[in-house]
């Protein structure tokens, strides 16, 4: 079966753009802190996700609404309103990480499908087939921490769906389990659906050279000229003993389209794009060019080799976990 | 309110680690979680003194319990897990895969690594057997008085982060290992030449962070001395010391004499200063603005 494109759309445009350009699936979210892309001026409201599934269910496409950041105590109903509304609104499955919001949602949504996030951080056979047994997953999105041959191992020891992400941002913490942002910023993925927001940024010049800082931290440091990256926390550069540099991770994206066919070897169903963040015309040509690719692999034509380099924003890819020697 | 002695999050050589829970069975903590937290690679040089371990403590009066690692990924850990939960003591859960392996029904306790957050999550684990949560570093103290109110309900203990670096995030990726630019797999085990995790700084020589191998910690000890009159109004039932190398003895001593009212906040925190002129404390997460931030600055200031 051909391997199914898993798309972003931060926007109502961008979802309809993945859709022309041949998306299977979008995913996207609420505007509201239920989902880990809770950005300014992104996201759905309630119309414009029942006008979004409609429109992808007249091209032959499904929409996955995240519901996956981890709901506040006291405040449960704005992700069971969610939940409901998500159900409501035509949704072909719904992405959850909060173990207490996967029950609520196996209680009072039986008949409406369940995806484990990757917030969710299910890293093994045993506990996707936990998560399986006990909230009736049907589809887990795998964590970035594993290789190709792990994932082949899941695979083999589970009926459950596995998604993978195949592009754009890497977390080089295991999801849902990284309170780095909130530390420096005190708003974090897992409690505001943000990670080292850009409200807490500042750029600093002397004697040109630029700080990139969060939360006053210096997280970068770049000399006359030089495009000055996004200071992402992980992606920092610092100093540990003798050594300096980028102790945790490069300023790298993930790409892993050469991994492609080696994904559909080991049983993976679907490959996901990250980006909920990003534009229209992003989205598009990303969704063209791993279209191409999946279909060209169906019909057992050469992968086109090399599509997505102009996308990364002068930053340098990585193919992530996906190699061993990653770690 | 009860003191724990967290799972060590460190990699002490075995001479080290007995000596460290000989000093904890004489210590004030009415309970003490031990084991592999953090990296399995680092079991086979310490787990046997394991076993030894616990029935000093429990010889002692300590309640113990077990941890389970943090991350498990790999059929040797998954394996180590399934024994874990046949040992006979107490399991904490500090990844939902050792859940998959504790029969339904039994007892477990849940560590500060299982994102309980709120009162759904809370409730699920004690039908599930949990008779003890320790929340996540993270929650603000709203959510901590919530999900408190919740146990009492559900009859699960709450307990809070109360001193020590706070554990942020976990990777597939060590990080120790990346800076001597060696691989996981060849580790070399640098990480045995910090035990209480190797300073991160920033390119400002700001102190940041903390690694430990495939764990990062905050540069700041986590010190709950001023919140301990919250946090016992909220109904929090014990709070949580993670082991550091030096002065872990009289540091239970000084929580112990805090939650008798024997001694002050301020004394406590300056008995902390002068024991660790360099410390840098934090108790953020809880009431301030991030988790970095210190209330005891505001006295100071």
């Amino acid at each position: 079966m051909v391997m199914e494109i898993v798309c972003p759309a931060g926007t109502p445009a961008a979802l309809r753009a993945a859709v022309k350009a041949g998306a299977h699936t979008v995913y996207c979210g609420f505007n509201d802190e239920t989902n880990a892309r809770n950005f300014p001026g992104l996201n759905f409201d309630r119309s414009e996700m029942r006008e979004g599934i409609r429109f992808a269910h007249a091209h032959g496409a499904k929409v996955l609404v995240a519901i996956n950041t981890f709901p506040s105590a006291g405040n449960e109903a704005l992700w069971h309103r969610a939940v409901a509304d998500a159900e409501a609104c035509g949704a072909d499955a719904i992405i959850l990480a909060d173990i207490g919001l996967l029950d609520y949602a196996a209680r009072h949504h039986p008949g409406q499908r369940r995806h484990l996030s990757v917030q969710a951080a299910a890293a093994n056979a045993d506990m996707i087939n936990f998560y399986a047994g006990t909230f009736g997953v049907k589809r887990v999105v795998l964590p970035r921490v594993l290789s190709v041959p792990e994932i082949a191992a899941i695979n083999a020891e589970t009926g459950v769906e596995t998604e993978v992400f195949v592009f754009g941002g890497l977390c080089v913490m295991a999801e849902g389990r990284c309170s780095l942002s909130s530390y420096v910023t005190g708003r974090s993925p897992n409690m505001n659906g943000v990670c080292s927001p850009a409200s807490h940024v500042d750029y600093h010049e002397e004697n040109g050279v630029l700080d990139a800082r969060l939360g006053g931290y210096t997280i970068h440091r770049t000399g006359n000229g030089e495009s000055a990256p996004y200071p992402t926390l992980c992606k920092g550069c610092f100093g540990a003993g003798e050594k300096a540099g980028h102790l945790f991770e490069d300023p790298v994206s993930l790409n892993a389209e050469k991994l492609i066919p080696q994904l559909h070897k080991a049983g993976v169903t679907a490959l996901k794009i990250e980006g909920r963040q990003r534009s229209r015309s992003y989205v598009a040509q990303v969704v063209r060019n791993f279209r191409a690719a999946v279909d060209a692999l169906e019909d057992g034509r050469p992968l086109p080799e090399g599509m997505l380099a102009g996308l990364s924003e002068g930053q340098a890819m990585t193919t992530g976990a996906y190699k061993k020697t990653w770690r | 309110m009860q003191l724990t002695v967290g799972p060590n999050q460190f990699f002490w050589p075995a001479a080290r680690w007995r000596d460290f829970y000989d000093d904890v069975a004489a210590s004030p903590a009415e309970r003490v979680v031990l084991g592999e937290l953090v990296c399995s690679k680092r079991m086979p040089f310490y787990q046997d003194c394991i076993p030894g371990a616990v029935e000093r403590l429990q010889g002692a009066g300590k309640a113990v319990a077990l941890t389970s690692l943090a991350l498990i990924t790999l059929k040797r850990e998954r394996k180590a897990m399934a024994e874990l939960a046949e040992m006979g003591v107490e399991v904490e859960v500090n990844d939902l895969t050792a859940l998959a392996y504790l029969p339904e029904g039994a007892a477990f306790s849940v560590g500060p690594l299982v994102n309980a957050y709120n009162e759904g999550t809370l409730g699920w684990l004690a039908g599930r057997g949990a008779t003890r949560v320790c929340l996540p570093p993270e929650l603000p103290l709203q959510s901590v008085e919530t999900l408190a109110r919740k146990g009492r309900d559900l009859g699960v203990e709450i307990e809070v982060w109360g001193h020590g670096r706070v554990p942020l995030a976990i990777s597939g990726r060590c990080y120790h290992a990346r800076l001597h630019g060696r691989t996981k797999d060849n580790c070399q085990f640098a990480c045995e030449d910090d035990p209480d995790g190797l300073d991160v700084r920033t390119l400002e020589d700001q102190p940041f962070l903390a690694m430990n191998g495939v764990q990062t910690l905050s540069d700041s000890f986590a010190c709950m001395a001023h919140q301990v009159a919250a946090l016992r109004d909220a109904g929090v039932t014990a709070l949580r010391l993670s082991p550091q190398s030096h002065g872990f003895a009289a540091l239970c001593g000084w929580y112990r004499d805090l939650l008798e009212g024997r001694m002050s906040a301020g004394a406590l925190v300056a008995a902390v200063q002068a024991a660790q002129p360099d410390v840098r404390l934090s108790d953020g997460f809880l009431t301030g603005e991030r988790g970095v931030a210190w209330s005891g600055a505001r006295g100071a200031a």
